[in-house]
């Protein structure tokens, strides 16, 4: 819809609007012109949610650390669910935060329309810099959830349970990115798709917590002793980056790279196919919504 | 005139809705009317059960022009703002903008109450298109016109309304924009802050060349503002030219219309009051017509469809009368009551127009219900409720040019004279 052309003679932007959609390139390019605005975007996202609680940002250390423990209990105790030799809290704590990673960028996402379609109706902006700074904010609460696990791991790792394994530590960022984009890719078709159908925002919230299940959240994939069931789990693009980022962390992960080139197959196609329907909906979506 | 630059261009550009459930609603369907899509290769042709809210426009804007943008309800006024400053797209046509737009459709958008004043300075700027450091020089500049700088770090949830509209406007009229979009966002706020607004949208104009495409149904504020103007009707550009020409032309639309009024946005002065829990809601008024020409001494039959909550007994209606000149000239109550049975309502009125000189009026429709002491009590009232043109057969051997301002309106009954017969 725009070419940022700039003119040599003046600073003056030319818009070009037409019933086609416009290209890949020049949406990027206005989505950098818009840097601040994700920046502000973030930034609002992240402190909103902690505005007159009095815990305030404690929330954030808080949340992680029960639900590890809980996880700890139920899963570990209880289900005697074994983790690879990692201590419990630590696997529950990693596990957690890159769920709550993947699933905070793609239930957030999944709203992006009906949620601002107020703002959206009012101004223009490039659409998608709401779910890349909803991508951003999800990745900021991350790196503080590893903030406590690399606490947790200084005190095991003076009790000598733990070691640094530092062959791998740099598969941990693109597993992240991985984890991030495959939810944030997942969340904006489902969003496009919900102004039409509404059905898939009741999908979501319910379809998470299964998918949570399909994925090696509460038990590591070496623990499945079907090799069948293995491989299915190892399906979900999900998988590989799960145990790729606890390989990458403490050493033991089971990395099958079929499963990791096929997840990572499956995050570029959804980030493509996202970006497009996410394109081609938000031209027209006032009108439906 | 050739060394105009054009800032805004418009070529064919159409936009259409659908009308009622939006998509068919199944995935079937949609896969249907994708099919059908393609093989017709994209080409609009008026679908059954849409409409279309621009026509294929072709408009010019030139930079330093103030094009106001008039126009009834429904005309396409707004969706031609929205598609200029993309929030929607077009169905066909092309649009080419030269600068950077600043759309106020409306302001505040994106402020959140949590937020301070200055926190939703930035993120409001941001959203607009400015960076941070653009805010940083204008932040103070925008604190002032806004009149809000004790409050600029309280959240904004407890601003007033006015406050609140005030520091909207102020960062959307600062912003480094070539080309400002407004719509009506005038409408608030005090009459001061308004002169303020306009008188700082005229300045840019006249001295920064600024272009302004400005919506409103206040005519006051598009003649103090625009320097061209055009008038919008179902769509399509029936005026294009001088602001004044273009307000006469406004005005006059609604005295030949066609005879059928729906009062889904109408002024309703009662609803302050009466109306907190609504009872009955008039719809509509048709004239039976293809025009709303009467000739002197007709009988009117109007049809009133309205829309009732709960069963109501005895509902009367009544048409309170203006002239053209803006003199009430007085009432037509109801004779008798009609019951309404709860839902939609048809009611046919006669009305006997025999009082009423040639001239133009405008009747407003209340709707209410009377007690047995005489205590009415308002149902609903819609202003205005119809527009009649009454007019004399100037073949008839009893016209008359009637001399409104000197006679009034009412024509009073004709007076009977015989000549004595002299005894």
């Amino acid at each position: 819809m725009v070419s940022g052309r700039e003119n040599t003679s003046q600073n003056t932007r030319i818009t070009h609007i037409s019933a086609r959609s416009e290209s890949s390139a020049s949406r990027l390019k206005e989505l950098l012109q818009y840097r601040d605005f994700i920046v502000l975007w973030t930034k609002k996202t992240l402190t909103l949610s902690y505005k007159q609680t009095i815990l305030g940002p404690l929330w954030l250390i808080i949340t992680p650390l029960l639900s590890a423990v809980t996880y700890m209990l139920v899963f570990g105790r209880i289900a005697g669910i074994r983790t690879d030799g990692i201590p419990q809290i630590l696997f529950y704590l990693v596990n957690n935060a890159a769920w709550r990673l993947f699933s905070s960028c793609f239930q957030n996402n999944a709203r992006t329309f009906t949620a601002n379609a107020n703002l959206f109706g009012k101004v223009y902006f490039p659409r998608l810099s709401i779910p890349v700074s909803n991508l951003f904010a999800a990745l900021i609460l991350f790196l503080i959830e590893m903030a406590i696990v690399l606490v947790v791991f200084v005190w095991y790792l003076a009790k000598g349970a733990v070691q640094i394994c530092w062959q791998y530590l740099w598969a941990a960022v693109p597993a992240v990115l991985v984890i991030a984009v495959l939810g944030m890719s997942a969340g904006i078709i489902i969003s496009s798709l919900t102004t039409r159908y509404r059905d898939l925002s009741v999908l979501v919230s319910f379809g998470t917590q299964l998918l949570m299940y399909a994925t090696p959240v509460v038990y590591p994939v070496s623990q499945i002793s079907d090799p069948f069931l293995q491989k299915l789990i190892l399906l979900n693009p999900l998988s590989a980056p799960m145990e790729t980022l606890r390989l990458a962390l403490f050493g033991s992960g089971m990395v099958v790279s079929w499963s990791l080139w096929w997840s990572l197959a499956c995050t570029v196609l959804l980030l493509v196919c996202g970006v497009r329907i996410f394109g081609r909906v938000e031209r027209t979506f006032m009108d439906t919504v | 005139m050739s060394e105009r630059t054009e800032a805004i261009k418009l070529t064919g550009i159409t936009k259409e809705y659908r009308l009622g459930e939006i998509g068919s609603g199944t995935l079937q369907g949609d896969i249907k009317e994708w099919r059908e899509r393609r093989k017709n290769k994209g080409q609009v042709t008026k679908r059954k059960g849409s409409f279309l809210a621009l026509d294929h426009i072709d408009l010019t804007v030139y930079e330093g022009e103030a094009l106001g943008i008039i126009g009834h309800n429904g005309a396409g006024k707004s969706t031609m703002l929205k598609l200029i400053s993309r929030i929607t797209a077009p169905t066909e046509g092309t649009i080419d903008i030269r600068g950077r737009v600043t759309s106020m459709l409306e302001v505040g958008a994106g402020f959140h109450g949590e937020m301070t004043g200055r926190e939703n300075i930035y993120l409001n700027g941001a959203i607009l298109g400015m960076s941070r450091k653009e805010i940083d020089a204008k932040m103070d500049e925008i604190i002032q016109f806004a009149e809000v700088a004790d409050f600029i770090d309280t959240p904004v949830k407890r601003y007033s309304s006015g406050m609140y509209v005030k520091l909207a406007f102020s960062v959307a009229a600062h912003l480094d924009s070539e080309i400002m979009i407004t719509d009506e966002v005038l409408a608030v706020g005090d009459a001061a802050f308004q002169k303020k607004c306009i008188q700082k949208m005229r300045s840019e104009v006249m001295q920064e060349g600024k272009t302004v495409l400005y919506v409103s149904h206040n005519m006051s504020t598009v003649r103090d503002l625009c320097t061209r103007c055009i008038v919008l009707d179902h769509g399509k550009i029936v005026f294009d030219g001088d602001t004044e020409a273009a307000i006469a032309m406004y005005t006059g639309l609604g005295s030949s219309d066609t005879g059928v009024y729906h009062f889904d946005e109408s002024y309703r002065p009662y609803d302050k009051y009466v109306r907190k829990v609504m009872r009955l809601n008039i719809d509509s008024l048709s004239l039976g017509r293809q025009d709303n020409s009467f000739r002197l001494r007709e009988h009117a039959h109007i049809t009133v469809s309205c829309t009732a909550v709960c069963p109501l007994t005895d509902v009367r209606f009544r048409f309170e009368f203006w002239y053209q000149d803006g003199v009430k000239v007085g009432s037509m109550l109801a004779g008798n009551g009609v019951d309404m049975h709860e839902g939609k309502n048809t009611v046919s009125v006669d009305a006997d127009l025999s009082h009423l000189a040639a001239g133009q009026y405008r009747a407003d429709l209340v709707a209410y219900q009377m007690d047995e002491h005489g205590t009415e009590t308002i149902l609903d009232g819609v202003y205005p409720g119809m527009i009649l043109n009454l007019t004399d057969d100037a073949a008839s051997p009893e016209y008359i040019d009637w001399h409104g301002q000197y006679w009034g309106a009412v024509r009073l009954n004709d007076l009977q004279m015989q000549e004595e017969e002299a005894s």
